[in-house]
């Protein structure tokens, strides 16, 4: 396997909302990398803390939410310690955002070069217009948008346009990452199909790094390289695409993908009923955080969250049936690389 | 167009619902100044001209994009909404020639659930008051027995122990609970119909499974019908015993589930099943998807809505407005060469 190139390392952060019921932990000390030109898929039910995930990695936690812990190393450096400015600098030009309605993200009245032009204005102001225009026409081309779309307004465009739009104000200034959060949810499946195509050739075409953050599990099987599974506020397994639906680790994982409704006629499986919700997390589960709804459930589980260990290269699981305790009688499942 | 062609599975025995050529014209809001100089009205053709019967004890799923009317249909089919032309009959009753009193009273045999849990639910009414008002409504007379009925209903939703629920009010519950409250609600009146609005769209992954799995126990238990309507090909395929594609207004395609899945014979419904992702990564699509997106309804396309779209479209299919056919044995497209996906 080729050494990947990280670009960006999550360590243990953790982000927690002050709520008159008490504190929630919706991220709770979770660690991983991004490598540099991969799409990664950050998969989990709603509340589970994957979308506070992507706003933390952009320091765009808004009170009563706030980072408690950790560091994101980016470039040899924490950008936990960068000042207003040096963020400013960080968001957009090196990471860019789109969101789930992109029309809440685009200003109605602005047309749409003038939102790029902004955008390169704002981060290389020695820019000259004529130089932003140019670049920006460019772009929106090699985004499928013919060129007299320029002059629309964002309500003038569809929702797939838009979303273009939105992934081209993070291209047009070379963003290392681009962080994709539900944004292909609120659009019909056929668009949503061809803005997955379009990630997937942007990635080619400019080395860029996506990070998507959704609930549809079927999209990152389609979509991605590598997934991070989380649930209630814990990274529960990170693996490569292909290892993780062949053979998911994590009992969470399990019940998950066997879940999940298969259009192919000849998958005649019932769907898994997983018993239960999601924790509400002012009061997350002792233990392990999906205990009391897991199939596998052993003493230890209750007392005792275990570590997100590394059980073969590339592979990261955060459950007792693969990681030895003291207090556990059964024996540790091997994993094979 | 024939009504039998219509009806792909031929058995026209037990017919709950039965809907002819139905249209919902929705007239686009003007200024007016515009009202004063502008003769005509433009018109929003939601749906437009839809054919298709609802067997007893089926479930006919509604299937198409957003803007394709399945939601439009669905509520005109109940008579929730007026209809411009066509005909709804529900179980001989044509729902036009009802007084709305009558039409209220028949309501008792047609509930739906919506999408979202929470916006159906009164936030300062309990659960059981919320259900048990149906029953206050339509069986007055039996006004003693209530509390047990929603408490029995309530167990059967898997809101349980009832006593516990039956007090509490919707923010104290998951959204997969409210989901179930709504459920009980719609079943408590003794339906024959059961109109689903997207109903688990709303809900966590893991949660969806047991959802589905509880609508499906409880049409069995009571002997229900359901429209379902949904955008999610891959939910449909565990509930649906027949399905029908819509796009802009009109049925495109319709058969048995398996039928359309296996077998379809309209470009469109090509795409939107090569659309759906599949949960494999090495079963990742290759297929190129159709340009565009789903235009707007004021003005459709001429011809076959679908042709600036569509791959194989040839000069008639800008012409000429392709009527559903049947291509193989109950199975009905409405595309000019519907016979070309025959071997494929």
């Amino acid at each position: 396997m080729a050494e990947k190139e990280v670009l960006i390392q999550i360590q243990n952060l953790s982000v927690e909302y002050k709520t008159r019921l008490g504190q929630v932990s919706a991220v709770d000390n979770v660690s991983f990398d991004i490598y540099k030109g991969e799409i990664l898929g950050l998969v989990g039910e709603s509340g589970c803390g994957k979308s506070t995930m992507g706003k933390a990695l952009m320091r765009m936690i808004q009170p009563p939410g706030k980072i408690t812990d950790g560091k994101i190393i980016f470039e040899g450096e924490d950008i936990m310690t960068y000042n207003e400015d040096q963020m400013r600098d960080f968001r957009g030009r090196k990471v860019s955002m789109i969101f789930q309605d992109p029309m809440t993200s685009l200003n109605p009245v602005q047309r749409v070069d003038e939102h790029i032009i902004e955008a390169i204005q704002v981060h290389e102001p020695q820019t000259k217009a004529e130089e932003a225009l140019e670049r920006a026409t460019k772009l929106i081309r090699k985004l499928g948008i013919q060129k007299r779309r320029m002059d629309n307004y964002p309500h003038q465009l569809s929702g797939g346009m838009r979303q273009r739009v939105m992934v081209g104000l993070g291209l047009v200034l070379n963003a290392n990452l681009i962080v994709a959060d539900e944004a292909t949810t609120s659009l019909d499946v056929i668009v949503e199909a061809k803005l997955a195509d379009q990630l997937r050739q942007i990635r080619e075409d400019f080395g860029v790094s996506l990070l998507v953050i959704t609930h549809n599990i079927a999209l990152v099987a389609e979509l991605s390289d590598r997934i991070v599974v989380m649930y209630a506020g814990h990274v529960m397994e990170i693996a490569d695409v292909e290892p993780i639906f062949d053979d998911p680790l994590h009992p969470y994982t399990k019940g998950l993908l066997q879940s999940i409704p298969n259009i192919q006629l000849d998958d005649t499986e019932e769907l898994y009923k997983m018993p239960g919700e999601p924790p509400n997390l002012t009061h997350p589960p002792s233990g392990c955080r999906f205990h009391p709804r897991c199939p596998y459930l052993m003493p230890v589980c209750v007392d005792h969250e275990p570590p997100l260990a590394e059980v073969s290269p590339g592979r990261h699981v955060k459950c007792w049936l693969y990681i030895d305790h003291p207090e556990k009688e059964s024996e540790t499942i091997k994993v094979e690389a | 167009m024939t009504n039998e062609k219509i009806n792909p599975d031929g058995n026209n025995e037990d017919v709950l619902v039965k809907v002819t050529n139905l249209k919902k014209w929705f007239p686009v809001q003007t200024g007016f100044i515009d009202q004063l100089f502008v003769k005509e009205i433009d018109y929003v053709r939601a749906v437009d001209g839809v054919t298709f019967n609802i067997q007893r004890g089926e479930v006919l799923g509604l299937a198409g994009e957003s803007g394709s009317g399945k939601t439009t249909i669905g509520r005109v089919a109940i008579g929730l909404e007026e209809k411009t032309e066509g005909e709804v009959i529900f179980d001989g009753i044509d729902l036009s020639t009802l007084s709305s009193e009558d039409l209220r009273k028949l309501r008792r045999r047609m509930q739906v659930i919506f999408q979202d849990p929470l916006a159906s639910l009164n936030p300062r009414m309990s659960l059981g008051d919320a259900i048990k008002q149906g029953l206050e409504i339509h069986y007055p007379e039996s006004s003693d027995q209530h509390r047990d009925i929603v408490m029995d209903i309530m167990e059967k939703v898997g809101l349980s122990p009832a006593k516990f629920f039956y007090n509490k009010f919707p923010h104290q519950i998951s959204g997969g609970q409210r989901q179930r409250v709504v459920i009980a609600r719609a079943l408590v009146t003794k339906p024959d119909l059961v109109l689903a609005d997207e109903p688990i769209a709303m809900a966590d992954v893991s949660v969806r499974a047991l959802l589905l799995d509880l609508m499906v126990q409880l049409k069995n238990e009571f002997n229900l019908t359901y429209l379902f309507i949904t955008h999610d090909l891959a939910t449909a395929k565990y509930i649906c015993d027949r399905i029908a594609i819509l796009y802009l207004g009109k049925i495109v395609e319709m058969s048995t589930l398996t039928e359309v899945y296996a077998h379809p014979l309209h470009p469109y419904t090509i795409a939107l099943l090569a659309a759906v992702p599949v949960p494999d990564p090495h079963e990742r699509r290759t297929e190129p998807m159709p340009k565009g997106e789903i235009p707007n309804p004021i003005n459709p396309p001429s011809g076959c809505h679908y042709h600036p779209r569509c791959p194989y479209a040839k000069k008639i299919c800008s012409q000429d407005e392709p009527q559903l056919r049947e291509i193989r044995p109950g199975h009905v497209s409405a595309c000019h060469f519907a016979e070309m996906f025959l071997e494929e």
